[in-house]
């Protein structure tokens, strides 16, 4: 009871924390995007073992944002991390065009998980300031996105070095989370 | 586990309830899932991870899975701020990491936390990051341990020295090594917990090489420390070092030690004077600066800075009494301090080095506050009066008083046990004072709630009372415990009547009518006991009574168990062997522990193991099939003997074990090469007259570092041979292996041997020492068929005290009535010998010695086998 109410309430006043999850293969760009996201800044990163926890204020709104580490051996723990989350950020090295099936097989078997049934979707096609880099729409191609039913879903081309295209991705997500519903991609 | 039972006794008492009393592990578990909560609430989040940690302290386990899903509910916390909260968290971590799978997922959150700018995270980051990280895994967290170390934080660098010690002592060894120079330059710090742990860390680091420490500790002392605790780790250093090698080879430690007498804080003096006063092999001069500051101290204003000096004079006092002496006039002082704790130091420590007018005074003295002092020191003032007994031994008659009064008075077990031995120890030290002695005992035991010393004293009684001029006025105190105490004690007072009546024809017909009394006891053990005495007291024959009453057989019980297990377990028409059962070995001493060797406090007379080192050799080899037929093990030789230097590639320690017509020798042999493997590792061993050798059992592979046991099986082929000299030599194969993972190189190996020791069989390796109270009882019961006699003349032997040093180790045999004491004015000595031969047959020597010139010997030898007899006498020879 008392929890209905405190969510009710937090959610009427728009206190509620956004919980969003940054997951992908390990050198993505997840810890980059964060800190990103967070500070503005470029930090050097190195493998993250385990998680990073950050809290993320977008335009008055405040994002609860868990980057969890993308090595072979800490994709098994991404689970832990699932219950109430609202968004996922899934990031892809679009220069990796040998891992992309892997990515693909991953996101798959985490978007069957059933605490993730109402998590909006949003793909990042980052590192897209690299020569080569595959288009968001090849992306989109490899990881089967056109076949996700009933998902909220976006794809973006980013580049966490450079800054280009998280603003778009965020302003679509706060859109999505307060205002209407609705597929498609930018 | 003190404090579960605490934690119970509250429980019982009903008393106190507070928020963690009666928690339930599966209900704070359920509560633990309010971390996965969207929004987290900090004050209930803290309180639940305090009930958590509060149940795992208690001693309540989790389950892996339990535990595992609980870490990653905490692991949701790092989204709050609240450093409180986060704080916790790191100890849940540290907690958690015990018994939770897959911890190494907050690697990232802890490196950052201690890398980050908030102080309060960084050092116990730092120290949860070093719990979770395992051996393999220390590298990736290398380059921020050594940033940590040289943090300006203190906190910070204390945290990552004290890590890196316990990741030290977990075994990666090699990766601290590199961290060298930062602890190098930690130990330079200006703050002194941070200098202190970085000494700690560099000492761990080189402890094994005696030149580096030593040139450590003269370097940091010479630029001169800061912290206190530093000097006094240092000090500490240096004794290790001190007690390794010969003194003279170091006195640059020593001068450090000497130094340090002199630093400004009290505390580093304390720990250099204390350090000075545990040196072994140090002589009275030069303990005279010790003894100078610790003076000083006694008129501190600090009651613990007088108590210490205190309690470090009077351990100082027990070695070099003389030392002290200057300063009595100090130690008189602290008498009347209101400490009694310094007080009763003072008034013991003035008993060992006053002269022997004083005793009166300070027994009146000390006698005015006893009952205001705890057990603890009532029972060093019990030691301190056993010690002036030796000194004075006039002065026995105040003191059993005082003692007497002592047993009177209220007081635990420990306490009462340690008055006990005392008057026991000096009743066996002056016969004069027996009958007092006893007396006293006898009067203790009439109200005594401890049944383990009431046997004692019953027991003692049965020997030392018909030995007295009036045996007749014990009987009373004894009989009276059949009336009135426990079956126990019933027991041991049947028995000790019994000795009366063995000993002392006078009171045969009193002891029958007592014994016929307790026929109606109803205690099984009683009535037994009773009727067993009776029936051999009847028969009025001497060697009846020896056999059963005042020398009873002697066999280990453990392996009378076994024996009779075994014989139980297969049908057999033969009637049970007792002489197949392994004989109680006594504990032997080198030195006969003389009262004047007094231990600091705590129990004098050691408890017997439950398992003896007789019960681990028969079950090991018991388990060896070839060892099977041989029978029981009869006798195991002490300690190894060392066939090889302690510091070659091999180092091989041989035991001897003798059974009825064989010898096994085990050899311990450890590889101490890392870089090869041995295999078929045995010791062949060339035969010598009167033994055969019958089969080896080699080790199949020995690798580096982890000793194994080969043995050789020999046959007594001689019965009038047992002594000899075996000529032994290791044999292998060596297989060269990587020092890393210990994986041979190749399968080819080649022979090689190494050349050991000589193996002596001896006499006393045939021989099992036993106990016989009463002498001269076994020696009638004997009798003189036997006997065979010599005179020797022992021209190696310096005195009597030396020739019965050096008989009773050769014939390996027990010394019985406390023959083993000389008396050094006298130049003549009687030496009783007991023990068992191999086969079952007992020995009886008694060694008549005279000092006139060089010592000669008359000895007589009885056994009922003649064979045996003329072994012993011709080992002599």
């Amino acid at each position: 009871m008392g929890g209905v109410f405190s969510s009710l309430f937090s959610r009427l006043w728009g206190t509620k924390e956004t919980r969003i999850l940054i997951l992908g293969l390990d050198g993505a760009g997840k810890t980059t995007i964060l800190y990103r996201l967070q500070v503005g800044e470029v930090v050097t990163t190195i493998p993250t073992i385990g998680f990073n926890v950050e809290t993320v204020t977008y335009k008055n709104l405040k994002f609860q944002v868990w980057d969890l580490g993308g090595q072979t051996s800490i994709r098994p723990y991404w689970r832990c991390y699932y219950s109430n989350t609202d968004a996922i950020i899934y990031v892809v090295d679009s220069c990796d065009r040998e891992r992309i099936a892997i990515s693909k097989s991953e996101l798959v078997s985490m978007l069957e998980e059933e605490e993730l049934k109402d998590a909006i979707l949003l793909v990042f096609a980052n590192k897209q300031d690299m020569e080569g880099a595959m288009s968001p729409s090849e992306v989109s191609t490899a990881l089967g996105l056109s076949a996700l039913k009933s998902r909220t879903w976006a794809i973006f081309k980013t580049s966490a070095l450079k800054g280009d295209g998280l603003e778009e991705a965020m302003d679509w997500l706060t859109n999505t989370l307060t205002g209407g519903t609705g597929t498609g991609s930018s | 586990m003190n404090v579960i039972r605490g934690y119970k006794k509250d429980d019982e008492e009903g008393g106190k309830s507070g928020p963690f009393q009666n928690l339930e592990k599966s209900t704070v578990l359920q509560e633990a899932r309010a971390f996965n909560d969207n929004v987290l609430n900090n004050k209930k989040c803290t309180l639940i991870l305090t009930k958590i940690l509060y149940l795992m302290n208690q001693g309540v386990t989790l389950t892996p899975a339990e535990a595992t899903q609980t870490f990653f509910a905490i692991t949701k916390l790092w989204q709050s701020k609240d450093i409180t909260l986060r704080r916790l968290v790191y100890v849940s971590v540290k907690e958690m990491a015990k018994i939770a799978n897959d911890v190494i997922i907050v690697t990232s959150s802890l490196t950052k936390d201690m890398t980050g700018k908030e102080d309060q995270y960084r050092g116990s980051a730092i120290r949860a990051l070093c719990v979770i990280t395992d051996n393999t895994m220390v590298q990736a967290i290398e380059r921020y341990m050594k940033q940590a170390i040289v943090d300006r934080n203190p906190s910070v660098s204390s945290a990552a020295l004290v890590s890196a010690l316990h990741i030290f002592q977990r075994g990666a060894v090699e990766i601290v090594k590199r961290w060298v120079n930062e602890a190098q330059e930690a130990s330079t710090s200006d703050h002194l917990m941070v200098q202190y742990h970085a000494i700690g860390l560099l000492y761990h680091i080189r402890k094994h090489d005696r030149l580096a420490v030593t040139k450590m500790v003269t370097k940091l002392s010479r630029s001169g420390l800061r912290s206190p605790f530093g000097y006094c780790l240092l000090i500490r250093i240096a004794c290790k070092v001190l007690e390794r090698e010969e003194r003279s080879s170091n006195n640059m430690l020593y001068d450090f030690l000497e130094s340090c007498l002199r630093h400004k804080n009290d505390m580093v003096v304390y720990e250099a004077a204390r350090a000075m006063v545990n040196l072994s092999n140090i002589t009275a001069r030069e303990l005279q600066p010790a003894v100078s500051v610790l003076q000083m101290f006694l008129s501190s204003p600090k009651a613990v800075t007088r108590f210490a000096a205190v309690k470090t004079l009077n351990r100082i006092a027990m070695i070099h009494p003389d030392v002290v002496t200057s300063c009595n006039i100090d130690l008189e002082n602290l008498i009347s301090d209101t400490n009694r704790s310094i007080a009763t130091l003072a008034i013991t420590t003035l008993l060992k080095t006053g002269n022997e007018a004083s005793v009166d005074r300070l027994m009146k003295q000390i006698t005015s506050f006893m009952s205001e002092i705890s057990d603890e020191f009532k029972t060093v003032v019990v030691e301190a009066i056993r010690s002036v007994c030796i000194k004075f031994p006039r002065k026995h008659h105040i003191l059993m008083t005082f003692l007497a009064n002592m047993l009177r008075e209220e007081g635990g077990f420990d306490y009462k046990k340690a008055i006990v031995n005392t008057i026991i120890a000096i009743i066996e030290e002056n016969s004069e004072i027996k009958d007092v002695g006893l007396s006293h005992l006898c009067e203790f035991i009439e109200d005594c709630e401890h049944i383990e010393l009431a046997t004692r004293i019953l027991h003692l009684l049965g020997r030392e009372g018909p030995r007295t001029q009036k045996p007749y006025k014990y009987i009373r105190f004894i009989y009276n415990r059949v009336l009135l105490e426990a079956a126990t004690v019933r027991a041991a007072a049947v028995t000790s009547l019994a000795k009366f009546g063995a000993s002392c024809e006078d009171l045969l017909e009193s002891i029958l009518v007592l014994l016929e009394r307790c026929l109606l006891d109803n205690d099984d053990e009683v009535r037994d006991r009773a009727l067993l005495y009776m029936e051999v007291l009847k028969q009025k024959q001497k060697s009846l009574s020896s056999a059963f009453i005042l020398n009873p057989i002697s066999v280990s019980v453990v392996g009378l168990e076994r024996a009779l297990l075994a014989y139980c377990s297969q049908p057999n028409d033969d009637p049970f062997d007792i002489k197949t059962v392994p004989i109680e070995t006594t504990p032997y001493n080198e030195t006969p522990k003389s009262i004047g060797e007094v231990t600091t406090g705590g129990s004098v007379i050691k408890s017997a193991p439950v398992a003896s080192k007789h019960d681990i050799f028969v079950e090991q080899l018991s388990a060896i099939p070839q060892f099977s037929k041989l029978g029981p093990l009869f006798k195991s030789s002490d300690s190894p003997v060392e066939l090889t230097e302690s510091e070659t590639e091999y180092v091989v320690r041989c035991v001897k074990h003798t059974y009825l017509n064989h010898l096994v020798f085990q050899f311990d042999v450890t590889n101490t090469l890392n870089d090869q493997l041995l295999e078929n590792v045995r010791v062949e061993m060339e035969e010598t007259e009167g033994f055969s050798i019958i089969s080896y059992i080699p080790i199949a592979s020995l690798p580096y570092g982890q000793p194994k046991t080969a043995y050789t099986l020999v046959g007594i082929e001689d019965n009038t041979i047992v002594s000899g000299t075996f000529l032994n030599t290791l044999k292998f194969i060596v297989k060269d292996c990587d020092p890393n993972t210990g994986e041979p190189d190749d399968d080819q190996g080649y022979d090689d041997e190494y050349v050991l020791e000589n193996v002596d069989i001896l006499l006393s390796d045939h021989m099992q020492r036993i106990v016989k109270p009463n002498f001269a009882a076994s020696w009638e019961e004997i009798g003189e068929e036997n006997q065979t006699e010599g005179t020797y003349a022992l021209s190696s032997m310096k005195d009597i005290s030396d020739a019965v040093k050096q008989i009773t180790g050769f014939l390996g045999m027990q010394s019985c009535e406390r023959s083993d004491q000389v008396d050094h004015n006298r130049t003549s000595h009687t030496l009783l010998l007991a023990g068992v031969f191999r086969g079952g047959h007992e020995v009886l020597v008694r060694a008549r010695l005279a000092q006139t010139g060089q010592v000669t010997m008359k000895m007589t030898v009885r056994s009922k086998d003649l064979n045996t007899c003329e072994l012993v006498a011709a080992a002599i020879n």
